[in-house]
């Protein structure tokens, strides 16, 4: 065919090969310019596409009580985070965010504006514990506004009603402005830290670490893979030294009143129940509290979130005349003081009142009847010096140190106290007024529970605190120090008196009123003026309710090295011994309940058939030594008896013929260790159970039997006397 | 000189590096359906290689020069076939290009390009060197009828891989300088005219590429995808199954039309450039076969081929480096797809073919 055979161009070919060179090098310009020329900002672009940042939030520890019961828990619920890394205009989609996740657009752009400082690969929390309806809306609008994302927070789950809420404390979100501030700098925006209680206290403990999930996620949104998984570490759980049956005691007794209780077992400081009220609902604040909610906690005159036990600061009234008399009979004043009270008396110029006329008082009637006229006369004795060595010995005006945030120290004046504070020099008639626990000493209840429980374990000052030292994680601040433990010189007679005098409080003495059968309960009233008596009678009724006098009650029981202290303030509570009625409330839960667990004990042991054959008695034995030949121990024994004895409630001491018969073989079931333990005779074989019948339990000491009879000392458990007129 | 045809002349260096990127083409594939729906689909990839190879073995024997004096029938079929698709043709994504034989899915406009190439081989050898005014409308309406068929599809992608081959058959058949000129002149004149006709979206596609940032999340998106694709995949790549961009989803098509992103962003400029010079070898290889084929229809055959080949390559790498504009045309030898593969192993039959022939006569 025609021109078949004609070769095509050669020319023409080389030149398509020049083309073909060139469309090359086009190309491989193309990729220079992208792969090596701009590589860090495409690979920039390409993070911002693929990875999302999520959050693991840890879980907060639980909180226990002393024998493992849940108080605080938490729940799921889910968040809105917004992320911020997504490359996304978050103004211009501010408006449609807040209408579906029910949020005012203005707070929403105000809170974006805050947060632009912060490294975007920060997300924002939106908004907590959303609905089921905006939880649809996020899902359904993931690829429209990919840079909402939400995640499962394990929330608070606090006890209702504020129960406990002081203690506890609660929880809130470090907010962009806390960041600033340098206790917080250390935490991120978002993180739920402890603001109050233990949950700030140890919230190093119960916080935990958040953990990060790098994911890939695809152009719709959805995680295509996983590229680095740290877990979150759960907080770890917190056993608290509180007993819920004495705190539910404690919140019943208080239900209703303004002010605090306190039970806490002087022998180690433990703090068994601490009660404030009013009291918050800490529910509130788990997942947002709103700004009118707050204002009316910060606002309320009664102060709902001052946690009173350890933070309020109040004249402590005739409970001061407990650390009086120690400092009296120590200085070897109060001994041979007898004062004659006619209803007052005159010091340095000024008639000084008694609400009495209390006739012949010695220091035991001075601190059972709580004259006015004896300390008055103490006072003057020791001076303001003496008084104020011994009331700091005792801890007063220091803080005690308990694990808890913002305790306060209370005021314990002097003359130092005054120069330094006012430039005034002290006036003599200022100690009158100390010498009752008026004028310018404050104290906190936590303080007056630790001061005269020491006083009544001879001297033993305890740190008070709410969390087992052990069971904190090695070098956690402070942990060491919960054990340290302090002696206060009391001298043997000295100690006998004012603890026998301070059961007389409660069988003839002020708190008659509370006194309880069967239970050695013994304590101290007091009845506070919160203005002077002067400026309170010009007022009218509704002043005078407004200034009513602050009723106090510190009671423990047995009365020497005593198991619990209560202290008791009720705000404006008049008389002293309606706290004592409360007090004895908190003491009544907690001897039944260790005699329950005495009777399941036995039980457990086997050693009681049937269960009902064994008593309980309270005794007070003479335990001298060389060194201390008038050392006397205190306990109470679980008598063993055959079938005629009398019912446990009231078997000891209901009368006083009957206390000293020894039984055959008795035991000491409280470890009343203050001083000495009772040395072994005769061992008795029967071996405490193993903890599961008994679950956290102190195992109880299966102390030898004796046959020692108890020392001459007065009955243990006062039979009950009716006082005809109640008194402070 | 026998009329013996040998495979010993078979060009087995052309096979073999057509082979290593399929097998490339292969890898990336399985890299970017890894966690998609097509998952597995590079296993069909392997199986229309292997289809393809066979066929081109079996093309390779047949004499070339009689399948060109088959060229009228062939263009016939071509027409008719392009007209079924309007009539009977499956509608996918909007456009109509599939026929459905039996169980297969089949696009007629792939092997049109082959009936081209054979077309403008035919009419250019057997026409004299010199190219005239008359040549050139002949060849472009042979050319322009069924180009015009596959862009009422739509399908502009394929219409304009037909381009090529008419202006390669008219470039080595002689066109005059001043011919070349009017008609890009014409063309310039008919742009505007063009733009009107182009479908909204097909517009879109080329506002984006000029402009890609003014609609992020809408047609610019896939050219910014594939740029932040190729970019980030820097000098030495992510690897294979590690490419963010593709195994995210944030490429778009990463195993047909961008695969070319996706190679790069795994294996970064150097696997990159590394597979252009393959392509760039491949295509000297086959105007060196264009240069010792037996005849001139021969050697139109083959550099129609190196045309449609080379269009394919500078349009898809272009449009994934951000070069060109966004167009619906597969990598030849890489992108998923059997039409595509099966074309270019009976366009590879057919050079294989000539150059097994080129001793003869």
């Amino acid at each position: 065919m025609l021109g078949r055979d004609e070769k095509v161009s050669q020319l023409r070919l080389t030149a398509v090969q020049y083309i073909l060179l060139g469309i090359f090098l086009v190309l491989a310009f193309g990729l220079w310019r992208l792969q090596v020329a701009r590589s860090d900002y495409y690979n920039n672009l390409a993070e911002q596409n693929r990875i999302k940042q999520v959050p693991i939030l840890a879980p907060r520890g639980k909180i226990l009580d002393r024998e493992g019961r849940i108080i605080v828990d938490n729940y799921p619920s889910f968040s809105v985070l917004l992320l911020r890394d997504q490359k996304r205009d978050l103004m211009a989609d501010a408006d449609k965010i807040a209408v579906g996740l029910h949020m005012p657009p203005d707070e929403l752009r105000l809170r974006l504006k805050r947060m632009a400082a912060v490294p975007g690969y920060q997300p924002l929390f939106l908004k907590d514990d959303i609905t089921p309806d905006e939880l649809a809306f996020i899902e359904s609008h993931k690829a429209e506004l990919p840079e909402l994302d939400t995640i499962t927070v394990h929330r608070r789950l606090y006890p209702k009603n504020g129960f406990m809420a002081h203690v506890i404390g609660y929880v809130g979100q470090v907010s962009e402005d806390m960041l600033t501030q340098p206790q917080w700098e250390l935490y991120n925006p978002g993180d739920i830290v402890g603001m109050s209680g233990v949950e700030q206290y140890y919230n190093d403990i119960l916080m935990g670490k958040n953990g990060s999930r790098q994911v890939l996620v695809n152009s719709r949104g959805k995680e295509v893979g996983t590229l680095s998984d740290v877990q979150a570490v759960p907080g770890k759980p917190l056993k608290l030294t509180i007993d819920l049956d004495l705190q539910i005691a404690a919140e019943e007794a208080l239900e209703g009143k303004p002010g605090a209780i306190i039970a806490m077992d002087p022998r180690t400081g433990e703090i068994l129940a601490l009660v404030s009220r009013p009291a918050f609902d800490p529910n509130q604040f788990a997942v947002r509290i709103s700004r009118d909610e707050w204002n009316q906690l910060v606002t309320d005159p009664n102060k709902p979130l001052l946690d009173k036990a350890i933070q309020a600061q109040l004249a402590p009234g005739s409970t001061f005349k407990i650390l009086m008399s120690v400092a009296g009979l120590q200085e070897g004043i109060a001994q041979k003081l007898i004062v004659n009270c006619g209803g007052g008396g005159t010091f340095y110029g000024r008639f000084f009142k008694c609400d009495q006329k209390h006739g012949r008082v010695d220091i035991s009637k001075g601190i059972y009847a709580s004259c006015d006229t004896y300390y008055y006369t103490l006072g003057e004795k020791l001076g303001i010096a003496r008084i104020a060595k011994y009331a700091t010995e005792f801890g007063f005006g220091q803080k005690t140190g308990v694990d808890l945030p913002q305790e306060v120290s209370g005021v314990m004046p002097s003359e130092e106290w005054k120069i330094k504070n006012f430039k005034q020099k002290w006036y003599a008639g200022e100690t009158i007024s100390v010498a009752i626990g008026q004028g310018a000493v404050a104290v906190t209840p936590i303080q007056l529970a630790r001061a005269i429980g020491a006083i009544a374990s001879d001297g033993v000052m305890v740190r008070p605190h709410v969390a087992f030292p052990e069971e904190l994680p090695p070098g956690f601040k402070n942990a060491a120090r919960y054990n340290d433990k302090s002696h206060v010189q009391i001298d043997q007679d000295n100690w006998v008196i004012i603890t026998d005098a301070m059961a007389d409080v409660t069988r003839i003495g002020t708190a008659a009123a509370a006194h309880i059968d069967g239970i050695d309960f013994a304590g101290k009233t007091g009845t506070a003026q919160t203005i002077s008596a002067e400026a309170r009678s010009k007022m009218g009724a509704s002043g005078k309710s407004k200034f009513n006098d602050n009723s106090w009650f510190v009671g423990m029981t047995p009365r020497r090295n005593p198991e619990i202290v209560v202290a008791v303030l009720t705000q404006g509570g008049g008389w002293g011994w309606r706290s004592g009625l409360l007090a004895a409330q908190v003491i009544k839960a907690y001897v039944a309940k260790q005699r329950l667990r005495q009777t399941q004990l036995a039980k457990a042991n086997g050693t009681v058939p049937g269960g009902a054959k064994q008593a309980e008695v309270a005794a007070v034995w003479h335990e001298g030594d060389a060194k201390n030949p008038d050392k006397t121990q205190a306990g109470h024994f679980a008598v063993s008896t055959d079938s005629t004895i009398k019912p446990v409630s009231t078997a000891p001491g209901v009368e006083a013929a009957d206390k000293p018969t020894p039984a055959g073989d008795m035991e000491a079931t409280g470890s009343h260790g203050g001083t000495a333990q009772p040395e072994a005779d005769a061992a008795t074989p029967a071996e405490p159970k193993s903890s599961d019948s008994q679950p956290n339990g102190q195992p109880v000491q299966q102390a030898p039997a004796r046959k020692k009879t108890p020392g001459s000392s007065p009955p243990v458990a006062p039979p009950a006397v009716a006082l005809p007129g109640r008194r402070p | 000189m026998s009329r013996y045809v040998s495979f010993r002349d078979f060009d087995w260096v052309l096979l073999a590096l057509i082979l290593l990127i399929c097998t490339l083409g292969v890898v990336e594939i399985y890299s970017a359906t890894l966690s998609t729906k097509f998952a597995g689909a590079h296993l069909r990839q392997v199986y229309w290689i292997l289809g393809g190879v066979t066929l081109m073995f079996i093309v390779s024997v047949l004499n070339y020069q009689a399948l060109i004096e088959r060229v009228p029938l062939m263009y016939l079929l071509s027409i008719a076939s392009l007209l079924a698709v309007e009539v009977f043709g499956k509608k996918y994504l909007g456009a109509r290009r599939w026929v459905q034989l039996g169980s297969f899915h089949f696009q007629p406009s792939e092997w049109v390009k082959l009936v081209l190439i054979l077309a403008m081989a035919k009419y250019f050898a057997d026409s004299k060197s010199e190219c005239t005014a008359q040549d050139i409308v002949k060849a472009g309406a042979l050319v322009g009828v069924p180009m015009l068929m596959v862009l009422v599809q739509p399908d502009l992608g394929t219409a304009l891989t037909y381009l090529p081959i008419a202006i390669m058959g008219l470039f080595l058949g002689g066109m005059k300088a001043k011919h070349a000129l009017i008609i890009l002149a014409i063309g310039a004149l008919l742009a505007p005219v063009a733009w009107h006709v182009l479908k909204p979206y097909q517009r879109d596609r080329l506002t984006s590429f000029i402009e890609p940032e003014a609609d992020s999340q809408g047609h610019g998106y896939q050219v910014i995808q594939s740029l932040v694709a190729v970019g980030s995949g820097g000098i030495f790549g992510k690897g294979t199954a590690h490419g963010s961009q593709t195994q995210g989803q944030f490429l778009p098509v990463p195993h047909t039309d961008f695969i070319f992103a996706a190679f790069a962003e795994e294996h970064g400029f150097i696997g990159a450039m590394g597979l252009l010079l393959l392509y760039f070898i491949v295509l000297m290889r086959l105007i060196q076969n264009a240069q010792t084929a037996p005849d001139r229809a021969g050697a139109f055959v083959v550099m129609g081929v190196v045309a449609v080949l080379a269009f394919h390559l500078l349009v898809n790498v272009g449009m994934v480096v951000g070069l060109m504009p966004v167009t619906g045309i597969p990598l030849p030898l890489m992108s998923y797809g059997g039409s595509s593969v099966l074309f270019m192993f009976l366009a590879l039959g057919i050079v294989m073919n000539i150059r097994m022939r080129r001793f003869v006569n």
